[in-house]
């Protein structure tokens, strides 16, 4: 393994789940969607590109996306992919100490089974 | 405010439609992507014929149809529910991944990744168990 590669598997997991933290405070500051009828979906949809969290989450996981290309570019694809199943550790702790959520111990158990589930898969 | 019923109800029906449209879309462009070709990366001349191909294939626009659909349920989820809920709750793609490429595209799965299917099923279903809801509404 190289030098930059901790470094950018850094990235993929940290900066892409910042973009889907950044992604879901936009979308609890419009709040609870009631109404699902295709204008108001519209109308959401709306408001929530022009939020600046929005826009901030999808260039972080634009960013990701680009340092996961040029990872799959260098190393083999069954060394990459198990390691970003971390994403799912790096989500429940940004979910409770940068968006308040309370991670319950019952919820920290399904998050790393998953974690370990989506390793696996990605091994298989 | 919805009751705590309504919102289960609604978090799980989205889940499920993101869970089913996000692989479905997957799936469809990959099958699309297959029947299209390789890139022809040697060769510029033939890129064109290739984009054009790509683009006329309504696998392909299908496809992008449902990772529409799929994002829009994922937006709309995370307007009320927890993103340490939302997450791991959709790893449940992988499995329906894993079905529909077995199914579909004749895939070998392996017993390892099915194992793994197992796991993540087991981490969903404690993590259903949790309130999908912890912070206060806006």
């Amino acid at each position: 393994m190289k030098l930059h590669e901790p470094f950018l598997l850094a990235i993929i997991v940290f900066v892409g789940t910042g973009g889907e933290l950044a992604v879901t405070r936009a979308m609890k500051d419009i709040g609870e969607v009631h109404d699902f009828s295709p204008r108001n979906l519209l109308r959401v949809l709306v408001r929530a590109f022009s939020a600046g969290w929005m826009w901030f989450g999808v260039l972080l996981m634009t960013v990701a996306f680009f340092a996961l290309l040029a990872m799959l570019s260098w190393e083999n694809v069954s060394f990459v992919i198990p390691v970003t199943a971390l994403s799912y550790v790096a989500g429940a702790l940004g979910g409770k100490f940068l968006l308040g959520e309370r991670v319950t111990p019952m919820r920290w158990l399904g998050v790393l089974l998953v974690c370990l589930g989506v390793a696996l898969v990605c091994v298989g | 405010m919805k009751s705590s019923a309504g919102l289960h109800a609604k978090t799980f029906t989205l889940i499920l439609l993101m869970v089913l449209f996000g692989p479905l879309g997957d799936v469809l462009l990959r099958k699309g992507m297959k029947q299209i070709g390789a890139v022809p990366v040697g060769s510029p001349s033939a890129l064109p014929d290739f984009f054009l191909r790509t683009f006329t294939s309504g696998m392909i626009w299908m496809g992008i149809g449902f990772l529409l659909l799929f994002f829009i349920s994922y937006l709309l989820v995370l307007s009320w529910a927890d993103y340490s809920f939302v997450q791991p709750a959709s790893a449940t793609g992988y499995a329906v991944v894993s079905l529909l490429g077995y199914l579909i595209l004749g895939e070998v799965v392996t017993s390892l990744r099915w194992a793994g299917v197992a796991v993540i099923c087991i981490g969903v279903f404690l993590v259903g168990r949790t309130p999908p809801r912890t912070t206060e509404t806006l």
